[in-house]
């Protein structure tokens, strides 16, 4: 005769005449024991997809390892002292922080502007909403090329509108007077909608009790949004604020469509620095320290700023 | 006389036959019949492209090439921006993939240097691997030379192994807009001061926006060889010197500074509005567009704005009313030569399919596949002397007044100027860097240049001027 017995997750096997009954018992077993490294197999797979190349990375850092040979020795911390006494790795740094300020001081800004007029319930919002997400649905180097061939003074379209107010020989990303601001232009143009739709998206989900309670008690506008609006929806700035920071001090796409880093050595970031260093000048090794340099700022400021966020989502949830 | 036999009249007629045969234009068809194309029948070659037109004409001649060789090949074309990025990192992976590859000229001194070329001398001396009729001779020796080199920084090209061979070629030249010359009744610059003077006067011509010459300016080597470098090495200066046994960089002689000086004053006053974002596209657009007066870049550029197609499709706007010139001189008499360009192909060192690669080298820059894309695929310049002989392609030619002539008066002074050293990239890069500051930042042009120099004698003072010895790896 054939026993079926089922034993329930978390008992102990349970004895049985039949020798079916143990096999299943003991296969059981062996799957439970299975199971949390079978959950977490491709939690440990991407894992180790980006320890590996950052581990090897920082290994071929300390050697001098270049793409025009493979014979290479290690030199200790030579990179990393050749990349500190380097002028140019310190004019990268100033170029990266003033162009991540710059945008995204200018996209947050903008971004909370559109989004508390686009908060509203009205055809023309609604309309808007769908045309300003455009310039995401654009990948940023498509975006930046668009706008070089907009501005080329010979034949963009940009020269006309320009010369209406006295500016028809505005050089744009062609000289190192306005090529930052050309930057800063197009980054805003193809992020700020990035920023309108996560903070729109707080708006909308901010309680509605609040503000008739606000509105009841004949409080201004201004005092709403200060002092309603803006704690509430603080979380919700602080992460959008991570994201964009985080990206445009890593900012390649844009500066090198435009500028490629000039004119001269203007628009020179650290992102394209180590591009040049590693891929046409064929020096991955010295390039690697540039990067792990701007990993660090970019780990620094969003540990920093997350910090803030939690501290913003308590407040916002009454905890603290 | 009377014939003996059948038997004896069978023979007598097959061997005047074969001597008939021997002195007809057929010889050469039945010596390649001998030949063994299907050598490598079977293998699969897998072949790196740059986009451009005579990569266009080699994809469209796949069919042919397998046909003849049995070859299967699989190609991935990359635009230029990012295909010398995408190539050395597959060569430097060194797993085989690609076998054939289309390199530049001046990426051949990295790529030859880091081992990751095979020499193709070996080859080309085995008649078993080389057609008879391959003709090496029949190619310009300036532009067999270009892939030809030592591996000791600062020889010229031409001695050593070949390590590549040329698809097409590229010199630098005048082209400007002959109909508006002519009405205008402008005389086409022969001197650098020449070209200034007018490429200053011409601002505005075509309207608002409208300038001179047309000169590239990205913060990329690609700004250095055309029209500058081909100024820079007629008015006899040079980019490197070797002195003590060490590679030195010359741009900070007083004549360097002096061309540069010029240059950038020419930019300035007659070069694009937004010099600092032309690559070799927007010189040409604009050109064609009939923005900028003249153009002092490739000759093939030129060229394609100014082709009709049979069926009356014109290259751009200004089509049909462009001539050539040779590139101006600093003094009225010197000879005119200019910087080339070569874009060749080459088998990777690590390729597992070496015979089927040399196949494919052979075909397509052998003479039939050179006369034909000549002629039917824009292939223009070719490398082979025979095709510029080809009264097929004369005719082509002759729809690009001064084209021919101008090919005619600066070949013989037409050779790759720059001095071979595997940190051409950085140096170069550096030097348009540089260009930059000097037009658009009023930097001083000695203090420029002089810094310049010292930052690239930098690298290349560190390099043993002798072949390279060949060490075990460390690595793979």
């Amino acid at each position: 005769m054939r026993t079926t017995v089922l034993v329930p997750p978390g008992e102990p096997s349970v004895e049985t005449p039949g020798m079916e009954l143990s096999k299943s018992a003991a296969k059981y077993a062996q799957r439970k024991a299975l199971r949390p490294y079978l959950i977490l197999a491709p939690t440990l797979l991407l894992t180790l997809g980006i320890l590996i190349p950052f581990v090897a990375a920082i290994y071929l850092s300390f050697t001098d390892f270049t793409l025009r040979s493979s014979d290479y020795s290690f030199i200790g911390f030579d990179n990393y002292v050749s990349m500190l006494q380097n002028p140019d790795f310190w004019h990268s740094l100033v170029v990266t922080l003033q162009y991540a300020f710059l945008c995204t001081t200018v996209e947050m800004l903008l971004g909370i502007g559109v989004a508390l007029l686009l908060n509203e319930e009205n055809p023309i919002s609604k309309f808007l909403r769908i045309i300003l997400i455009f310039p995401l649905m654009i990948a940023p180097v498509i975006g930046t090329l668009i706008w070089k061939l907009m501005t080329n003074p010979s034949v963009g379209i940009l020269r006309t509108p320009m010369s209406w107010v006295g500016l028809g020989d505005f050089k744009w990303g062609a000289s190192p007077d306005t090529a930052m601001f050309s930057l800063v232009l197009i980054d805003a143009w193809v992020y700020t909608p990035f920023v309108i739709i996560l903070v729109l998206a707080g708006l909308r989900s901010l309680p509605k009790s609040p503000y008739e309670a606000a509105l009841i008690d004949g409080g201004s506008p201004w005092f709403v949004f200060k002092n309603l609006t803006l704690p509430m929806l603080a979380p919700v700035l602080l992460i959008t604020l991570v994201f964009r920071l985080m990206l445009s001090l890593q900012e390649f796409s844009i500066i090198f469509a435009l500028t490629e880093g000039g004119p001269g050595d203007t628009t020179m970031s650290l992102s394209l620095l180590a591009y040049n260093r590693g891929f046409p000048f064929y020096g991955l090794a010295e390039a690697i320290p540039i990067m792990l340099f701007l990993y660090l700022i970019v780990y620094l400021v969003s540990f920093i700023l997350i910090g803030f966020w939690r501290k913003a989502q308590q407040r916002a949830s009454g905890v603290a | 006389m009377r014939i003996r036999s059948p038997k004896f009249a069978f023979v007598v007629a097959s061997i005047g036959a074969a001597i008939l045969l021997a002195g007809s234009p057929g010889s050469a068809r039945a010596e390649e019949s001998k030949f063994d194309w299907k050598q490598a029948s079977g293998t699969k070659l897998v072949v790196m492209l740059n986009k451009h037109p005579y990569a266009d004409a080699i994809i469209k001649r796949l069919p042919e090439f397998k046909e003849l060789t049995g070859i299967d090949v699989e190609y991935t074309e990359t635009p230029e921006e990012n295909y010398f990025d995408k190539l050395t990192t597959a060569l430097a992976s060194k797993n085989g993939n690609p076998d054939v590859f289309m390199t530049g000229t001046y990426q051949l001194w990295d790529y030859a240097s880091a081992g990751y070329m095979e020499a193709l001398d070996q080859y080309l001396n085995d008649p078993t691997q080389t057609n008879p009729d391959y003709d090496v001779k029949d190619i310009f020796e300036g532009v067999l030379n270009g892939g030809k080199w030592d591996l000791v920084p600062g020889h010229q090209t031409g001695t050593g192994s070949q390590w590549a061979l040329a698809l097409g070629f590229e010199t630098n030249i005048l082209a400007y807009n002959k109909k508006y010359f002519d009405e205008k009744g402008l005389k086409v610059p022969k001197t650098f001061d020449e070209l200034y003077s007018l490429a200053k006067q011409l601002k505005d011509w075509n309207g608002a926006g409208s300038y001179g010459v047309a000169v590239r300016g990205t913060r990329n080597w690609a700004t250095i060889h055309p029209g500058y470098m081909t100024t820079f090495t007629n008015a006899g200066a040079k980019d490197f010197e070797i002195k003590d046994g060490k590679l030195i960089s010359a741009l900070d002689q007083p004549l360097a500074i002096e061309i540069t000086k010029k240059w950038a004053q020419l930019v300035k006053d007659g070069g694009p509005p937004a010099w600092s974002n032309y690559t070799w596209y927007q010189c040409g657009a604009d050109f064609g567009a009939g923005k900028a007066a003249m153009l002092f870049d490739a000759d093939i550029l030129g060229y394609f704005q100014n082709v009709v197609s049979p069926d009356g499709k014109k290259g751009s706007d200004q089509a049909g009313n462009i001539a050539f010139a040779p590139p101006p001189v600093m003094k009225e008499g010197d000879p005119a030569g200019a910087n080339e360009w070569i874009w060749q192909i080459a088998i990777n060192k690590s390729s597992k399919q070496k015979k089927a690669a040399w196949l494919f080298m052979q075909y397509f820059t052998g003479k039939e596949h050179g006369t034909w894309a000549a002629i039917n695929a824009s292939v223009v310049d070719p490398p082979r002397k025979s095709v510029w002989d080809n009264a097929d392609f004369k005719a082509v030619m002759d729809k690009a007044p001064g084209y021919l002539e101008t090919f005619n008066t600066i070949i013989e002074h037409t050779s790759v100027k720059f001095t071979p050293q595997p940190f051409f990239d950085e140096s170069t890069t550096n030097w348009a860097a540089t260009l930059q500051k000097i037009v658009l930042q009023g930097a001083d042009p000695k203090s420029a240049m002089t810094e310049l120099a010292k930052s690239i004698t930098r690298n290349t003072s560190k390099l043993k001027l002798e072949q390279p010895e060949k060490k075990p790896s460390t690595s793979k």
